[in-house]
């Protein structure tokens, strides 16, 4: 497991995106997620899974994630949030690029 | 109990007379004569010009428990409804019924109208905005109506929607009562949704901010309908009254849309001289317009008429001969204003012409084709256009229903994702608009035909276009976003959903907070 | 053959665009990491456009990503895009074979074990490449197609870019021989002129008469004009099937020499019925024509 350095930002508030905001958090704080959506009632547990899975596949943890979800699909929420952590410090691995 | 689209109905809703569920589109009679007002005289001598509001309130007299009429003609311009009802609650007056045909954001003073026991009830067609949202959790103690514009003209006129006041805000008036929407600061074109008021309200009141010479002319809503004449400062914001010009969308997917909505409107083989047709100001509807303008220029087509709510495009098209003539219950933009001022073949028709279902027949019942928006629409092809994807009140059928109904072809047009959220459902969470009334679903993945039209069906098929099962679409949408939760709503019905003849087609319930 | 009649550039840092790039219908969609991605977005656009890639349906459309130039990220671009098995991938800014031979050693170490090798289009863009287009069309059978962009290319000239495009004439002519004497497709420079649709007519009207298989198109709205442009008319099958009817009436009847109203049936007029049948074919136009 690795944290990441500095606080970074990724995506946009247009339709169909998503604004993923990493910080790093206090040691022991695991992963915290915020969520704000459109979609929250339809696809909000959905939306937090696919964050906690793409920050946990990269083992990263005590982190900080808001994300401002405009409707993006899955694919874009993963996207957006390698984006984050890559600009945050977070070396990601291989397979994920 | 379930009506006929399977929708359960609770036997009694407190605040609601009497409910019926619907029956299907055409299968409910009516049984009644029509609502007779009180017969009027007035002497030569008396005069119909009052100083102001409060005046009008005593010599009426408004008192508590009445219902008062309004119209939504002004849209998010109108400053009547709020002059009224604060005149109402300074006068102290209790229980009142607002019936005003649709509520825009500028009606958000309501809300501590009805907080304070000023107005009790509401009807309408159509909500959005601060109203609509307070509707949603829980504002008012009884249900409120939401009708559709025919079914509004039809409840009127049968003496369900008894109008004790009509206000009806004229952007002219001349001080006899005769009033037009095409002069004055607010004008704001047609005036076709207050006309079944004027003809059945007990009282009828003209709020004005331009007095014209007697006689005025044109005449929409004539001097032996109307009682009394306000003049009043300023009765709204032409900002908020009309738009400058209507554009057509520039977004690649709606165009995608229309497009093939107007394939799917030229494979029907209606676009042939005598051509009728709706479409809705906004978005794919406009632009389907315009693909189908360039089919009719390219084969020569004279269409009969365009109906409905119109926008200068529709002008346009009326002026350079592709339509012989424009019905208008609605302006949308200065355009719409000029035409229907100075152009013979731009007629001015009330509500109840426009789309009543119990009358010797409405317009919509001429129509080849309608071009229809949806919020959600489920594998029954019913649309729910009342209710947003968190169950809050957003709209309401407005002529939705109406049209669907007396088309010989009604075409939805959607985003099979909008945002995230896919277009098709197992089953609306409101249901506005039945099924049997809609024959097509256009989306930029493809086109459904309902199972009842195999006659289109064939002729879509034969004409190359994308046709996919309707349940097969809905995996498409599922595939691409997930499937959706489903939204959780309270027991307390904040709303019954009427359909155009009277009965309940649907019940609207109260969300969280 | 692949069909390449219309390439659409969808802008690669916008969600929004990518998960609907396969409605329009294009032969191709040029998912684009270059132009439309602005410098402080490069990183985020090929995350996108990689997810984009494994998940979204692009139906028909053969995916294509334009990566940023050699000289600046291609070489992260294609280390990510490749392994998400991209039809083809464009590259910006050709100017030699050498060009091509670095980007392949560079997609080559990309692919993963037992990958259908990635396609290359080679746009043209500058002076240079015109110059060096056959030798680009002729460096490697990955390379499918040549496509040209002439916004880039007038600038290198000097000289002002117009709607009416007397200056990219050599260009264009330059670059479908290059490509034909090469056997590959030529794809038209796209028309920037989103709102003209006479003019997009007149433009691609006149790149199929020049010899181009198809045009890059930066708009939805122009792809059934271009369609419409390069699919066979009905005519032209009407031709095409006489061709072939005269050459099987010859070859029963023993002859060596066929001939359709008078004019010798020789073997190019035969391959270019042939192509018109097949294209027919491919875009269901036979069955229509019945």
């Amino acid at each position: 497991m690795t944290s990441i350095t500095k606080t970074a930002q990724a995506g946009t508030l247009e339709s169909s995106d998503v604004m993923i905001t990493v910080a790093p958090g206090t040691q022991g704080s695991g992963i915290v997620i915020e969520l704000e959506s459109i979609v929250l009632a339809q696809y909000g547990e959905e939306i937090k899974a696919v964050v906690e899975k793409t920050v946990k596949t990269q083992e990263v943890t005590d982190i900080y994630i808001k994300a401002a979800d405009r409707g993006a699909l899955d694919c874009t929420i993963c996207a957006r949030t390698l984006t984050a952590l890559s600009r945050a410090g977070a070396v990601l691995k291989e397979e994920m690029l | 109990m379930k009506n006929a689209i399977g929708r359960e109905i609770p036997e009694k809703i407190s605040g609601i007379a009497e409910i019926k569920p619907f029956a299907g589109a055409f299968a409910t009679v009516p049984e009644m004569r029509r609502q007779a007002p009180k017969v009027k005289r007035i002497k030569p001598t008396d005069n119909k010009l009052v100083d102001n509001l409060v005046e009008v309130f005593k010599k009426i007299p408004v008192t508590d428990g009445m219902t008062l009429s309004f119209h939504h003609h002004f849209r998010n311009g109108d400053g009547v409804v709020n002059m009224v009802l604060a005149t109402a609650a300074q006068l102290g007056l209790k229980n009142l019924t607002v019936a005003l045909s649709s509520v825009f954001p500028v009606h958000a003073p309501i809300i501590e109208h009805v907080k304070n026991g000023v107005v009790t009830g509401l009807d309408t067609n159509y909500m959005s905005g601060p109203v609509a949202q307070a509707v949603s959790r829980g504002l008012f103690n009884k249900p409120v109506v939401l009708r559709t514009h025919g079914g509004r003209g039809r409840a009127i006129e049968c003496g369900q929607l008894k109008i004790d006041v009509a206000f009806i805000a004229a952007p002219a008036a001349d001080a006899y009562g005769n009033l037009n929407g095409v002069e004055g600061p607010a004008a704001c074109g047609s005036l076709g949704y207050a006309f079944p008021d004027a003809q059945y309200a007990d009282h009828v009141v003209a709020v004005t901010d331009y007095l014209g010479e007697y006689p005025l002319s044109p005449i929409s809503i004539p001097q032996t309908r109307v009682d009394y004449v306000v003049k009043v400062e300023c009765v709204g914001d032409p900002k908020g009254i009309v738009s400058g010009t209507t554009r057509i969308t520039k977004d690649p997917v709606g165009l995608k849309i229309a497009e093939t909505a107007a394939k799917v409107i030229q494979a029907t083989g209606l676009i042939k001289n005598g051509f009728a047709f709706q479409t809705g100001a906004g978005g794919a509807s406009l632009a389907t317009a315009a693909f189908v303008r360039k089919m009719m220029e390219k084969d020569n087509v004279v269409g009969s008429f365009a109906l409905g709510g119109i926008t200068g495009y529709m002008v346009d098209m009326l002026e350079k001969g592709l339509f012989k003539k424009l019905i208008d219950v609605q302006g949308f933009d200065l355009e719409a204003i000029r035409s229907l001022a100075t152009n013979p073949n731009h007629l001015e028709v009330g509500a109840d012409f426009y789309a009543s279902p119990f009358n010797a027949g409405c317009a919509v019942n001429q129509l080849d084709v309608v071009i229809l928006g949806a919020t959600e629409m489920d594998t029954d092809f019913n649309v729910n256009v009342v209710t947003g994807s968190d169950g809050v009140i957003m709209g309401g059928s407005g002529g939705h229903a109406d049209a669907a109904a007396g088309a010989k072809v009604t075409i939805i047009v959607a985003n099979l994702l909008r945002g995230r959220l896919p277009i098709i459902v197992d089953k609306v969470l409101t249901a506005t608009t039945p099924g049997e009334t809609i024959d097509v679903l256009v989306t930029e993945r493809g086109v459904a035909v309902n199972p009842r039209r195999t006659d289109l069906k064939e002729k879509f098929l034969a004409a190359g276009l994308p046709i996919k099962d309707i349940q097969e679409l809905k995996e498409l949408a599922e595939k691409i976003a997930g499937v959706p939760k489903e939204v959780k709503t309270g027991d307390n019905i904040v709303a019954v959903v009427e359909y155009r003849d009277g009965t309940i087609i649907d019940v609207v319930r109260q969300v969280e907070g | 053959m692949d069909l390449r009649r219309s390439m659409l550039f969808i802008p690669g840092n916008n969600p929004g665009m990518l998960q609907n790039g396969g409605v329009f219908g294009a032969d191709s969609v040029i998912l684009d990491l270059e132009d439309a991605v602005a410098p402080m977005e490069k990183d985020a656009a090929r995350f996108l456009v990689a997810h984009a890639l494994r998940t979204v349906d692009y139906g028909s459309s053969e995916t294509v990503i334009r990566i940023n130039p050699l000289d600046t990220f291609a070489a992260a671009d294609i280390k990510a895009i490749v392994p998400c098995c991209p039809d083809a991938i464009l590259v910006p800014k050709v100017e030699s074979a050498a060009d091509i031979h670095q980007v392949i050693a560079m997609i080559a170490a990309a692919e993963k074990p037992g990958q259908t090798p990635v396609k290359i289009i080679a746009l043209l863009e500058t002076p240079c490449g015109i110059v060096e287009a056959y030798n680009i069309a002729k460096a490697d059978p990955r390379v499918v197609a040549l496509a040209l962009g002439a916004e880039d290319y007038t600038a290198g000239l000097g000289a002002m870019r117009t709607k009416e495009g007397t200056e990219i004439f050599t260009a264009r002519t330059v670059l479908i021989n290059a490509a034909a004497a090469a056997g590959i497709q030529s794809i038209d420079t796209p028309y920037t002129d989103a709102n003209d649709e006479e003019g997009l007519l007149a433009d691609t009207e006149l790149a199929k008469r020049l010899g181009f298989k198809g045009k890059l198109s930066i708009n939805p709205r122009q792809i059934d004009v271009i369609h419409n442009v390069f699919s066979p008319s009905l005519s032209d099958i009407d031709w095409a099937e006489q061709v072939i009817q005269a050459i099987r009436k010859a070859e029963s009847e023993g002859s060596g020499v066929a001939s359709l109203n008078g004019k010798m049936v020789d073997l190019p007029i035969v391959n270019r019925a042939e192509t018109i049948l097949h294209l027919a074919q491919l875009l269901g136009l036979m069955e229509e024509k019945k």
